[in-house]
């Protein structure tokens, strides 16, 4: 949280009053992290709402789709925004495969297995990252269009946070679209609400759930690269933690709803800025906050703020 | 119990274990009683594990925390004050844990104390959570841990860890604690307790209405499952004479769910050939990361290689042997002793 923590030193040393400015400062960066972890969570609730999996490789499904952005211009030299839908195209592709690989013999298979499954997946993920990848970190691509500070009012605003929040709005939009409005969406909301029911009506269940994979895990795709472009350093473990606060965040919205997620996504988000902001003594008890919250939303409200019972 | 052939055979068996174990502690190579060592280290985690996941049922991803708490707590009894004051040169150490030493075993006993209130705390809420969320909670918890360990400066001395901590395991204490352990747990689920686990595990609705109480059962799973992934924290602490909170993160967890995986879920048995063979193949793997030469070809040697060959054969495992080594089957002298017959008849007829 570089530039919250930088603007939080000139707070407390300069011993200026909170004002207005650097509040919508943070709010701003707060909002743009929030629909970043908010699309991640997404990716969490579909595949959850659909075949009920936690699918713990999606952190690091994010973290791959980054490094496909790096060597998308390192490697081929592709100009940023065509490496950019060149990532989402392969990050795509890589859900649908691990979905084909590992969940998908496991259907049937009690839950404790597809559990370890999954687990196993992202650990082979991150020591696939580390082997071809190298374990050190690298610099992510900052295209010098997007690398600009606007000055609204007095509120300094970095682009990348504008874009991220116009994008992701649009991602929003669109994937609305794809669930209440196509004959695929309502296909996953039928699997979602009676898996077996569905099958019987004659849903393709197989090309539903790679649909439901690919959608995922191009989410999850975007929201990497507006991370990256915020946090310019990629490495293995980068998925790691923005992957399990965005799934606190799909399950405290409540798991298997769409504005759950988002909403989880806007608190944890809110919470990472804000906290590290106006508290910085304790910002390195900022994870330990949030899975204590999310204790606390599981023992309270298990099925979340926004989800059925 | 006097009368029957197993508990002597049991005996006999135990008494030739140790003497094997006395031997090798005084004549084997160093680095022969390192991987020893981690193999029982490896055996305690995976059994106290598998009384958790295997038998009664409840995923739990917590260990690590369970182990960081005790390998903490144990070094902070028994390192010398002095040893203390070397480490905690940024912040010092509170009073009283900068005055007192207390020799290694109460030490050890009090961090698998700490870590068994650790696991009743954890183990309460699983009334409320189930499934995938009692997962995301127990990582929550190991996670926490890491993070206050991280930040708890005068208590942890945070990142930094403890060094040089004395090497008081040896193959007595490991060992020891291991076959305590796995004799622990096993009269523990041949007990009434133990079928109570079962009972949960297979149908929780089922053994709630038969008036198995769900929430003492399942915390007493917790609770001793911790106690011993704790012992075997401060083990460990002890073995590698240092520890630092970011040591105890996910994948230590994974690596036990491995073990407990490979051996299969709800055999103790099969845990402890897995425990073993995890700790000697990940010894034996070493090799693919240093250079080697095949038919004139050097290959460079990779790092993280042996941990991509660990996770694929994780992945192996739960795609195609799913039920691991042994299944949910155990060792028996009934079972050795009908093997035996079996065969001496088949000959005879």
């Amino acid at each position: 949280m570089s530039d919250a923590q930088a603007s939080a030193c000139a707070f407390s040393s300069g011993g200026v009053l909170m004002n207005l400015t650097l509040f919508l400062q943070h709010l701003a960066n707060g909002v743009a992290l929030g629909f970043v972890f908010g699309l991640v969570a997404i990716g969490y609730t579909l595949v959850y709402g659909v075949v009920k999996l936690v699918n713990f490789a999606h952190g690091d499904i994010f973290m791959m789709a980054a490094f496909f952005v790096y060597y998308g211009i390192v490697l081929f030299s592709f100009p940023w925004f065509l490496s950019f839908l060149f990532a989402i195209f392969l990050t795509a592709l890589l859900g649908i495969s691990i979905e084909k690989v590992a969940y998908k013999p496991l259907r049937n298979a009690p839950r404790i297995s597809s559990l370890c499954s999954a687990i196993g997946m992202s650990f082979l993920l991150e020591n696939f990252a580390i082997v071809v990848f190298g374990g050190r970190q690298k610099p992510f691509y900052q295209p010098a269009v997007l690398n600009k500070t606007l000055n609204v009012w007095g509120v300094r605003i970095q682009l990348v946070t504008i874009i991220t929040i116009v994008v992701s709005i649009g991602a929003l939009f669109f994937l609305s679209y794809l669930v209440y409005k196509t004959k695929m969406g309502l296909a996953m909301r039928a699997l979602a609400y009676d898996f077996d029911t569905a099958r019987l009506m004659g849903i393709n269940v197989d090309r539903t759930i790679t649909f439901t994979f690919a959608v995922g895990s191009s989410l999850a795709a975007i929201s990497a690269i507006f991370w990256a472009l915020r946090y310019p350093q990629i490495w293995p473990f980068m998925g790691v933690f923005p992957g399990w606060r965005a799934f606190t965040a799909a399950i405290i919205g409540g798991i298997g709803s769409i504005k759950g997620a988002m909403v989880g996504g806007f608190l944890i988000g809110m919470i990472s800025i804000l906290l590290v902001a106006f508290l910085p003594d304790l910002a390195g008890y900022r994870d330990a906050f949030i899975f204590i919250m999310l204790v606390f939303v599981l023992l309270f409200k298990p099925t979340g703020l926004f989800g059925e019972t | 119990m006097y009368k029957q052939p197993s508990f002597w055979l049991t005996l006999i068996a135990l008494v030739v274990f140790f003497a094997f174990i006395s031997y090798a502690q005084n004549n084997f190579d160093a680095y022969v009683i390192r991987i020893m060592n981690v193999a029982a280290i490896y055996v305690i985690l995976g059994v106290s594990l598998n009384l958790i996941n295997g038998f009664t049922g409840q995923f739990s991803l917590g260990h690590a925390g369970f182990m960081a708490i005790g390998a903490y707590a144990s070094a902070l009894l028994y390192m010398s004050p002095e040893l203390k004051a070397m480490n905690f040169f940024i912040k010092p150490l509170i009073w009283p844990l900068n005055r007192i030493q207390i020799p290694f075993f109460p030490a050890l006993l009090i961090g698998g104390l700490l870590a068994a209130g650790a696991g009743f705390l954890v183990g309460a809420p699983c009334m409320r959570v189930k499934g995938d969320y009692l997962a995301i909670v127990t990582y929550g918890f190991s996670e926490i841990i890491r993070v206050l360990f991280n930040n708890l400066q005068s208590v942890t001395n945070g990142p930094l860890g403890l060094k040089g901590l004395p090497t008081y395991t040896n193959l007595w204490w490991s060992w020891g604690w291991a076959v305590f352990t796995v004799f622990f747990i096993k009269r523990l689920i041949d007990s009434s307790y133990g079928r109570a686990l079962k009972a949960i595990r297979d149908n929780e609705e089922a053994a709630e209405a038969m008036g198995v109480n769900l929430f003492y059962h399942k915390t007493l799973a917790f609770v001793v499952g911790a106690f011993f992934a704790g012992i075997a924290g401060g083990l460990l602490g002890s073995l590698v004479m240092t520890i630092d909170p970011n040591a105890f993160n996910i994948m230590l967890t994974f690596q036990i769910v491995l073990i407990v995986l490979l051996g299969g879920l709800g055999s103790i048995t099969g845990t402890v050939i897995s425990g073993v063979l995890i700790a000697v193949l990940m010894e034996w793997l070493r090799i693919v990361e240093t250079p080697m030469k095949i038919f004139g070809i050097t290959i460079p040697g990779i790092s993280g290689m042996r941990m991509l060959i660990f996770s694929i054969i994780l992945m192996i495992s739960v795609l195609f042997f799913r039920h691991g080594i042994l299944g949910d089957r155990e060792f028996s002298w009934q079972g050795v002793i009908s093997f035996f017959k079996r065969r001496q008849s088949n000959r005879g007829g």
